[in-house]
């Protein structure tokens, strides 16, 4: 019928649809007409491989997203799952280990103590969201600083105080650490962990009921209600599958690090986020694809490995990452902009 | 009456709903017969729709009793409602239009097999759904990506999927071609076949004796009469809308027109359906009011002649000259003031205090020449708009949303008159006023054009049209349907223009 009529010409079309993918391949024809030596198939693997548990954390604060609603106590998750992983898988002869009795646990143990740490917290978030009708902002405002003050708690304790928790066993360390070799090349395990998960949230979101439900209520909550849709419980499902993802993600940051303090993760919430928005995922809720929040991981990434290996100066990268940012939401918005 | 009788699907019997200070619905039935179309009329704020809320639950009457398919009930939500086999199309849309169709028809209730939805029976389910009532929407196809008349079908076919024996249908073709009208007609007609009932509430006496089987007409919250549509006129149902008594509800009138002070032509909306070919003129002192029906796009009109709205044709002369408002900025300094119809969403800050929202459209007269704003200036013509609009407050600094309707409309009228305009638009001023200050409203209305200021006044409320105004401009389906002089005017002659096009 009319609508037809007032779709623009078809690659015009296309390219606002897909402008993160254009811009994902610009950057890279950019960095490598600037120096062909960038690509390299080292160079694809560290970019993977650095984007591997960022993807993950984005992952989670994406769905959030798409509900409507935000996390910003997503990094400090991210910081008390390592505290507490590193805490319990430190080598059996390590000299100053937070437990000298622990036995060294099968790595699966500490990995699920942290990622259920982090996923009750979360459903927390969701529960007072979801619950009390707090504005999302606020009630993982409020969750950021108290979780930083409870993971500081917990790392900084006798008898060895507020040292990074480090001399983490062998098991661990090759878990977030080494790779599948495939001819001359090892592909770290990050990277398949990150592709796993990344599957897994895509049939979430595509496949069963709670993923159309988190679109339905981000889209269009009255509508979601009205047609039977629990609203409340499906957001503190999302929320607390989010905390699963924190939990892995911090997991994996400390043991890729090889240590773990009560900073870590500061801050990869808002890189998460800006993730998200670069990726296509609209703050007002709705709209995002997996692989759009992918691509913003990695443009991020690009940028980051890119600009260093140009030999660009730090500062400098912030400017353009910041720049980025604005521009590509900047015409996210006209995609969507209505004229009255 | 007789109780019950077997014959009706539905029966809302004597339903009384009061809101505080007024009396919404007063002893209503309504009759429906399995597999008719009802039509439900009467004038905006007659009821109609306070009627369908209650049977919906989202009122709860105060009295009378719901009877469907023979027992009695009483739902809870829509919901509850949709899952019985009554279900309502609404006039604004509520679907996710993010998603698809499909999605969007089985939200809540996806076939799954196993954990996973199962995409292929919702596919053919809904591909079914549509070549039943000859609709051709990809299932696939995003909701934003449709046009108004398609989603409409969307929700139709939802209402289908529930196996619903009732649909409500709200304005439904309030913003369709004549072609689409006459689609949703066949699919009409065929859900009469399968025995499905549809109350269907209109304006367009054409349509409603075109497709409906009776008509049952409401006015100020009564019930007035059920009727065979086959023995009714279009004269018949309008005399039966309007037939009330025009009380002395109005200030006599003082003002005077003089000279060309607006003139409007060809004006047409950029994005359709909307309003085409609008023209008209104002004089000095005069009262133009614009009557329409819902979605007939006055407010669109002022909206447009106040900057909010683009353009692709049309020209607003002022005093002969001119002049070009692309936005409310330079509409406010063409001497154009705006008071909006959502007093709520868009006039009060509810929070603040009557002195900042008295002078925030007029920032600029208050700066002193340090850049600051002077508290002497904002003072006085706080109180000036106090005294001269008879603003009942306590104080300057009481929040605005502690007073009543009718006194927070009388400060945004202040405000505005503080920027001086020649042109003052008004949409719907005596909204969820109370009759009282109705009554002072008018008066103000009335003495401002006096002292000379050209007034367009938009209502959906007939007598104060005729009441008010010195002639009346008609709107019907986005055209100017004609402009009839007030004092030789009926309600019936309104209502037939409305009803134009």
């Amino acid at each position: 019928m009319n609508t037809q009529a007032s779709k623009k010409s078809s690659f015009s079309k296309w390219l606002v649809d897909n402008v993160i993918y254009v811009v994902l391949i610009l950057l890279v024809v950019g960095i490598v007409s600037a120096s062909p030596d960038f690509l390299s198939m080292t160079n694809l693997i560290n970019i993977l491989s650095q984007s591997s548990s960022r993807i993950i954390i984005a992952l989670g604060v994406a769905g959030i997203l798409i509900t409507a609603g935000t996390d910003l106590s997503a990094g400090r998750m991210v910081g008390l799952a390592a505290v507490i992983s590193a805490s319990m898988l430190q080598a059996g002869d390590y000299a100053y280990r937070m437990y000298p009795n622990l036995p060294e646990l099968p790595l699966i143990v500490p990995i699920v103590i942290a990622m259920a740490a982090t996923g009750l917290i979360a459903a927390l978030n969701g529960v007072i969201v979801a619950k009390f009708h707090v504005p999302p902002f606020i009630a993982t405002l409020g969750m950021m600083i108290g979780v930083y003050g409870l993971t500081s708690i917990y790392f900084d304790r006798p008898p060895y105080g507020a040292q990074p928790i480090g001399g983490l066993s062998k098991a661990f360390t090759t878990f977030a650490q080494r790779g599948i070799k495939i001819g001359q090349y090892e592909f770290p395990y990050l990277i398949f962990y990150a592709i796993v998960v990344s599957l897994i949230i895509w049939v979430i979101w595509n496949k069963t009921q709670l993923g159309k439900n988190m679109y339905a209520i981000g889209g269009n909550p009255e509508a979601a209600k009205v047609s039977g849709v629990n609203v409340a419980r499906n957001l503190i499902i999302i929320y607390t599958i989010a905390g699963l993802l924190y939990g892995l993600t911090g997991t994996l940051e400390a043991g890729r690090v090889g240590s773990a303090t009560n900073n870590t993760g500061n801050m990869y919430e808002l890189d998460a986020i800006a993730a998200c928005v670069v990726g296509g995922v609209s703050l007002s809720g709705g709209i995002g694809t997996v692989p759009g929040v992918i691509t913003g991981v990695l443009i991020f990434q690009v940028i980051n490995y890119g600009l260093a290996f140009l030999g660009v100066s730090p500062y400098i990268q912030f400017i353009v990452k910041g720049a980025i940012i604005i521009v590509a939401v900047a015409f996210d918005m006209r995609k969507h902009a209505k004229k009255k | 009456m007789s109780e019950s009788s077997t014959t009706n699907l539905l029966e809302m019997l004597n339903i009384t709903k009061r809101f505080p200070g007024v009396l919404a619905l007063d002893n209503v039935s309504l009759k429906v017969k399995p597999g008719s179309v009802h039509a439900l009329m009467g004038e905006n704020g007659a009821g109609k729709s306070t009627l369908m809320k209650c049977l919906f639950g989202i009122y709860s009457m105060d009295e009378g009793k719901i009877l469907f398919d023979g027992k009695e009930v009483s739902f809870a939500n829509s919901k509850q409602a949709l899952e019985n086999g009554v279900s309502m199309v609404h006039q604004e849309l509520n679907q996710v239009r993010q998603q698809n169709v499909m999605d969007n028809i089985w939200l809540g209730r996806y076939p799954k097999k196993g954990i996973f939805i199962d995409e292929k029976k919702m596919y053919q389910d809904t591909a079914a759904i549509f070549k039943s009532l000859d609709i051709s929407i990809d299932p696939r196809s995003k909701v934003s990506t449709l046009s108004v008349s398609e989603m409409q079908m969307v929700e139709i076919a939802k209402a289908v999927s529930y196996h619903s024996k009732i649909i409500v249908m709200d304005e439904p073709t309030s913003s369709l071609t004549e072609t689409e009208v006459n689609h949703l007609f066949r699919i009409i007609k065929r859900l009469q076949s399968e025995n499905v009932a549809i109350i269907y509430i209109s304006h367009k006496m054409e349509e409603i004796l075109k497709i409906s089987d009776e008509v049952t007409i409401m006015r100020d919250g009564q019930y007035i009469a059920t009727k065979s549509s086959k023995s009714l006129t279009t004269d018949e149902i309008i005399k039966l809308m309007v037939g009330r008594d025009l009380s002395q509800r109005f200030p006599e009138k003082i003002n005077k027109p003089g000279e060309l002070i607006l003139k409007v032509s060809d004006l047409t909306a950029e994005t359709q359906p909307s309003f085409s070919n609008v023209s008209f003129e104002l004089r000095k002192g005069e009262i133009l009011g614009i009557a329409g029906l819902v979605g007939s796009k006055r407010t669109e009109v002022v909206e447009a002649l106040f900057g909010m709205r683009s353009l692709t044709s049309g020209t607003i002369e002022l005093n002969g000259k001119v002049v070009k408002n692309h936005s409310p900025q330079q509409a406010i300094k063409n001497g154009f003031a705006l008071v909006t119809e959502e007093r709520r969403s868009t006039g009060i800050f509810p929070e603040l205090s009557i002195s900042f929202n008295s002078i925030i459209s007029n920032m600029k007269q208050y700066k002193t020449k340090s850049g600051f704003l002077s508290d002497r200036k904002v003072a006085d013509d706080t109180q000036w708009v106090i005294d001269s609009m008879k603003v009942k407050t306590p104080s300057q600094k009481t929040s605005i949303g502690s007073l009543s309707g009718g006194n927070q409309q009388k400060v945004i009228i202040g405000r505005w008159l503080l920027t001086k305009p020649d042109i003052l638009l008004l949409d719907e001023p005596t909204r969820g006023i109370d009759v009282g200050a109705k009554f002072e409203i008018y008066q103000l209305i009335n003495q401002l054009a006096a002292e000379g200021k050209g007034i367009i006044m938009i209502s959906s409320e007939m007598p104060e049209l005729l009441g008010v105004t010195d002639r009346i401009l008609v709107m019907s389906n986005g055209k100017a349907a004609g402009i009839v002089e007030t004092a030789s005017t009926s309600q019936e002659e309104i209502m037939q223009l409305a009803a134009l096009y």
